[in-house]
């Protein structure tokens, strides 16, 4: 009976070469079909063509950071990081006074680190926020100066990436309590409230941020009493709050009505008044459900903060387009423009993978 | 929800006329006359420090400065244009711009997005890796940026016109454009067109009476080739028959620039190249979530029915997929829209650029303003209509 039973084990034969390793890597993924095979061919010599060229610009042919415009003007064929290397200041603080440059500097390190804490989720207690407000009084302190010793400085001189973070972070701190405002009027069922949010926010959803930007920098000066008036870098903040609440009032609208109704009843029969249930019951899930939504639409506000250039002032984007008109250093425009971009991607692609485990976070613990 | 909803416990009892603020329906009629008080109040108080304002500034109110002679001119216009004409035409040249523009980005970008969004999804590791290269690049970098990019390297990194390039004979490409022939005025060009729209219109037709006729008797037509074969078809015979006209319109250099051909401006391209890549890239998305959110089941189900491939995803994933790709679809039309406002800042004579023009020549900012808002609400809102008709069309029939 036992004969045919083998009780010694074979050794173990190596899988077949075409299934296991790189080969059959390949043939999966990149030789599966005949017509993918095409493609990757095609698609290996575009890049073969485009990348080389590129890398030579951007590193082998490049001059170094202490390139004048001279010499990069006779040898052309790199990029020219000279460029960045005399305008790299007046790109990040503007025209903030030379000597005092490490006050914006500061302020760059104080919000980056306020975002980044804010990301770790161990840190959403309730002090975070009375951190963010000792954040926001000392970088108003650093920037203004005036007390400590510290020389004032008028806000027409800010720009650069300080002016950028100021005008997004503070725009949504502010937009943020009147978002929850609106969406909460949007479903209230007071039909003069819910008409009064609804046009609020579809009227300013339905126009282009430029057209607010054109609000308050032309029609703001007439809104107010003879006399008042009341600077350019606020009535741009003044639009981006107004703009950043109708959209941010969408995200949390859109996790108020993924809160199951049973969850109202339940708030009800506890008899809970309004701003109870709202309070302690509703909003608690309602805006863990929204954060993703709400990264979303900060990032989407980070990158719009671009605009303020069309009513003359200089973030960023207006700071990195204002060095190119330097007559000795014009036409450097692929550096200045990579330069910038890289800024901005990498605040945008770093908050829009922050977006997709946070995400994927509140799933695992929304999931029975 | 519930707030108006009365508590049977402590509630003063029914048809008591007692006006208590412990009453929910009370206190909601409290609340929105205290909302609507105050809102009015500062619209009161806004608008007559405006009149105050503009009385002080002498400013006339009114659209009646929309007659008078704008005395600037327009780069590019749709319908003719001098500076002779009134700010109302300019306007009215600025939204034609717009419109260009959004209509021509429109299309651009649902083509590229599409086919990106199902590279993302392709089986070869290089595509879908690079599509999503192309994604994490483009969305992340500010419209605006990318914008000044493209213009620059227009502006700046071609030839100025004395020197254009001239890669085939009649093309020139400088600072000031792509210049190339264009067909000399003819009648047949309107009659080619004529002969186009009844194709479409036919082929509409056809394809009902072949959806009816299958539905009847099983028998397939078809459709699409014989659709593609009239709009082809139909316009050749127009051209044939109207004498083939081979005469062409030549760019020729006249002081400073070319006349004459037909002009790709540096501006419009920047603008289009930057909304057409940037919102491709959010469609691409939109797309990749809508053919993801197709259950795998439904094409093995197709499989096994025996249904070609070609067919399965035609009647079998995409009109599933449109009901989520739909949607979201339709913000990002809205947003490449109000987007194009952007070309403002390059110089693109759209209609904010040209109300900014306006205004500052004429001081009516607050009428420009509400012009440019109520052009773009109404874009906006005619989208929104079409898109959800559409929406609705395509939407799963529950029975």
């Amino acid at each position: 009976m036992t004969d045919n039973v083998q009780s010694v084990g074979l050794p173990d034969e190596r899988p077949p070469a075409n299934t296991v390793g790189p080969i059959a890597w390949l043939r999966n993924n990149l030789f599966n079909t005949w017509y993918n095979a095409i493609l990757t061919v095609l698609v290996l010599a575009l890049l073969g063509s485009a990348i080389p060229p590129f890398v030579d610009w951007l590193f082998i042919n490049a001059h170094g950071l202490d390139a004048s415009s001279a010499v990069c003007r006779k040898d052309n064929s790199g990029a020219c990081w000279g460029f960045i290397g005399e305008k790299l200041r007046f790109i990040l603080f503007g025209t903030f006074p030379y000597e005092q440059q490490w006050r914006p500097l500061l302020t760059i390190v104080i919000f980056i680190t306020l975002l980044v804490a804010s990301c770790d989720r161990r840190f959403w207690k309730p002090w975070l926020g009375l951190v963010w407000i000792a954040g926001f009084l000392s970088v108003a302190v650093l920037m203004w100066g005036g007390v400590l010793g510290l020389t004032p400085v008028e806000n027409t001189l800010w720009g650069g990436l300080p002016l950028t973070l100021i005008l997004s972070v503070i725009g949504l701190a502010v937009a943020f309590p009147a978002a929850i405002l609106l969406a909460l009027g949007r479903r209230s069922n007071m039909p003069a409230v819910k008409v009064l949010c609804v046009t609020y926010i579809e009227l300013i959803r339905g126009v282009p941020l430029i057209s607010l930007l054109f609000m308050a920098s032309v029609m703001l000066p007439l809104f107010l009493p003879n006399g008042v008036s009341i600077d350019k870098l606020l009535r741009a903040q003044i639009a981006f709050i107004m703009f950043a609440a109708a959209y941010m009032a969408e995200a949390i609208r859109g996790g108020l009505q993924a809160i199951p109704k049973g969850q109202y009843e339940a708030a009800d029969g506890l008899g809970l008044s309004y701003w109870q249930k709202m309070l302690k019951i509703i909003l608690p899930q309602a805006l863990a459900i929204a954060i993703p939504p709400l990264v979303n639409t900060f990032i989407s506000f980070f990158k719009d903060t671009s605009l303020v250039i069309i009513i003359g002032l200089y973030d960023l984007l207006g700071a990195g387009k204002a060095a190119l008109s330097d007559p000795s250093w014009r036409g450097f425009y692929r550096e200045a423009y990579l330069f910038v971009g890289v800024i901005y991607w990498i605040f945008c692609f770093s908050m829009s993978k922050y977006s997709q485990k946070l995400e994927r976070d509140l799933n695992r613990s929304h999931r029975r | 929800m519930a707030t108006q909803t009365r508590t049977t416990g402590g509630a003063p009892a029914p048809g008591g006329s007692s006006f208590s603020l412990s009453d929910p329906t009370v206190r909601a009629v409290v609340y929105q006359v205290l909302v609507v008080g105050a809102v009015v109040l500062v619209g009161w108080f806004l608008i007559s420090n405006t009149l105050d304002n503009l009385a002080r500034r002498s400013i006339a109110t009114g659209y009646s400065f929309l007659e008078r002679e704008a005395a600037f001119g327009i780069g590019e216009h749709v319908i003719d244009y001098s500076p002779k004409d009134s700010y109302g035409r300019a306007f009215l040249v600025g939204v034609l711009n717009t419109l260009k523009v959004s209509i021509i980005g429109v299309i651009l970008a649902t083509i590229i997005g599409t086919l990106i969004g199902v590279a993302r999804l392709s089986s070869n590791w290089l595509i879908a890796k690079l599509a999503s290269t192309y994604v994490e690049i483009v969305r992340n970098i500010p419209p605006l940026l990318q914008l000044f990019f493209w213009y620059a390297l227009v502006s700046d990194g071609l030839p100025p016109v004395r020197s254009a390039l001239n890669p085939i004979p009649g093309v020139f490409l400088s600072q000031r454009g792509l210049f190339v022939p264009a067909p000399s005025a003819d009648p047949v060009w309107t009659m080619m067109g004529i002969a186009f729209l009844v194709a479409v219109v036919a082929a509409y037709v056809l394809r009902r009476w072949a959806k009816a006729r299958q539905a009847r008797t099983g028998q397939i037509f078809p459709v699409g080739w014989t659709a593609l074969g009239l709009m082809i078809g139909l316009p050749l015979i127009a051209y044939v028959a109207g004498g083939a006209p081979t005469a062409l319109d030549m760019p020729t250099l006249k002081g400073f620039n070319f006349v004459g051909g037909m002009v790709l401006s540096p501006e419009f391209f920047a603008i289009l190249m930057g909304l057409t890549i940037y919102t491709a890239a959010f469609i691409a998305e939109v797309v990749r979530s809508g053919i993801i959110a197709v259950n795998w089941g439904q094409t093995e189900a197709a499989r096994a029915l025996g249904i070609p491939s070609g067919p399965t995803l035609r009647l079998v994933i995409l009109p599933q997929a449109l009901r989520v790709i739909v949607p979201p679809l339709t913000s990002q039309y809205l947003n490449l829209t109000k987007n194009s406002s952007l070309a403002l800042a390059i110089g693109y004579p759209d209609l904010v650029s040209i109300a900014n023009t306006t205004l500052n020549q004429t001081g009516q900012a607050i009428e420009g303003v509400t012009m440019i808002m109520g052009t773009y609400l109404s874009i906006s809102l005619s989208i929104s209509i079409f898109m959800n008709w559409y929406n609705k069309r395509i939407a799963l029939v529950e029975r």
